[in-house]
């Protein structure tokens, strides 16, 4: 009996309903595709753990952001995140600009479930923390750091509430997360700088349809602080589909808009995203 | 694509979830029981679920020594008087049946995921299946107690 437990403890039950572990959003968390969610990344219920890797793509007019990493869930209460964001560019002059930084993302369920809490308006929360470190600056001449553009620090963390709400009777998840954040560009500029270094309150939202056990489709809005006077920071927003064709992949498609990034590129920044998440 | 990205404009993206959420929450549809296919379609249902569970691997252990011919009937009143439907629940609560049976969260995900493949044999659309899983999904506190 008891080397059943131990063995049952150690197999992944892989529990969960399908879809109802999110996707990864771009930071390496649990969530949407820019959110993060109350969720616990992976499949494994309160009893087990599950577990997957990611990769994802941006790519706007001028600029590929990239994020790859892991992540596992522990009794559908906590997890923890490793990601890496490099953002690149891929036209002259910036065609050799490189900007990278790691994350380090960890979450706590607090209260309440997103799926069996049906008899109640009570959402899913979760608390989490990015704990982010930006690499410097390649292949811009003599800018090496985020601090010649006005950046403050290299390194920041970010505070966040998330609550996460699935209505099954509506067939819909409703998300809101209040991030505390000093990042530029969630980081990849800097945390703080020349008009403001101080931690600001930045609510994100995702809204989503649940087409079946297989597909999903929905859209976010993230709110963005405004810390360099070279970089007119704007709010990011998405409209995704999902796949999850089962409980070991899921892909996520997006259009996504960036707006512009510094001052020394104008343009709305507007892309594809594509996401591959493989796990259990 | 000036098209799309002006659909990101913040006050397009607002209008936008919320006609999302209107159209998915607003739209007059017929009680959760007709679309279930009223007495006949839930018995189906209700076949086809036990059928399904009876080969899965999960669980089927759990329903050694089950009398079926019971839980049939009242699975299938159960889920007649959750979508509407005018029948009587017959059964034991939740927790009088569950007790004990240190029903573990993925043995019950297992059960549920069994009734959406029996909903799925039977075309079932998927709004009208969260419908009866909404009515459903708050028995997890009760039944799950390992």
């Amino acid at each position: 009996m008891q080397s059943a437990m131990a063995q049952s403890a150690a197999i992944p039950d892989m529990g969960k309903l399908r879809a109802t572990a999110g996707v990864t959003q771009v930071e390496g968390a649990g969530g949407g595709g820019l959110v993060p969610w109350a969720f616990i990344t992976g499949y494994g219920t309160r009893d087990s753990y599950g577990a997957n890797v990611h990769s994802t793509v941006v790519r706007t007019q001028d600029y590929s952001l990239s994020s790859y990493g892991a992540a596992i869930g522990i009794a559908d209460r906590v997890e923890i995140s490793l990601d890496k964001q490099t953002l690149s560019g891929y036209l002259a002059p910036l065609d050799h600009l490189r900007i990278d930084q790691d994350i380090v993302g960890v979450k706590l369920k607090i209260a309440g479930d997103a799926v069996y809490d049906q008899d109640s308006w009570m959402p899913q929360i979760a608390v989490g923390a990015m704990f982010k470190h930006n690499n410097g600056i390649r292949g811009l001449g003599a800018i090496t750091s985020t601090q010649q553009l006005g950046a403050q620090h290299e390194t920041g963390i970010d505070y966040y509430l998330a609550a996460t709400k699935v209505l099954l009777d509506q067939s819909l998840l409703l998300n809101a997360t209040l991030r505390m954040t000093k990042a530029n560009q969630m980081g990849l500029l800097g945390f703080g700088g020349d008009l403001n270094d101080s931690y600001q309150i930045m609510p994100e939202v995702s809204a989503v349809y649940l087409l079946n056990r297989s597909w999903a489709m929905g859209m976010e809005y993230r709110m963005k602080p405004h810390n360099l006077s070279t970089d007119n920071e704007k709010d990011y927003a998405d409209a995704f589909i999902a796949f999850f064709p089962n409980k070991f992949v899921s892909l996520t498609l997006a259009y996504v808009t960036l707006g512009d990034i510094t001052v020394f590129n104008s343009k709305r920044q507007n892309g594809a995203y594509l996401s591959l998440q493989a796990g259990f | 694509m000036p098209a799309l990205s002006k659909i990101f404009d913040r006050r397009y993206l607002l209008a936008a979830l919320l006609v999302l959420c209107l159209s998915a929450c607003a739209t007059s549809s017929p009680s959760l029981y007709r679309q279930l296919g009223e007495q006949e379609g839930v018995a189906r249902i209700v076949d086809s679920m036990l059928e399904i569970m009876l080969a899965d691997v999960r669980i089927k252990n759990d329903f050694k020594g089950t009398d079926m011919k019971r839980l049939r009937r009242t699975l299938i009143e159960q889920f007649c008087v959750l979508s509407g439907g005018p029948c009587v629940y017959s059964g034991d609560s939740m927790k009088e049946v569950h007790g004990g049976l240190e029903i573990t969260n993925a043995r019950f995900n297992a059960l549920v995921e069994d009734l959406q493949s029996a909903m799925d044999m039977h075309q079932v659309p998927s709004r009208s299946q969260n419908k009866l899983l909404a009515k459903l999904a708050p028995m997890q506190r009760e039944i799950v107690t390992k």
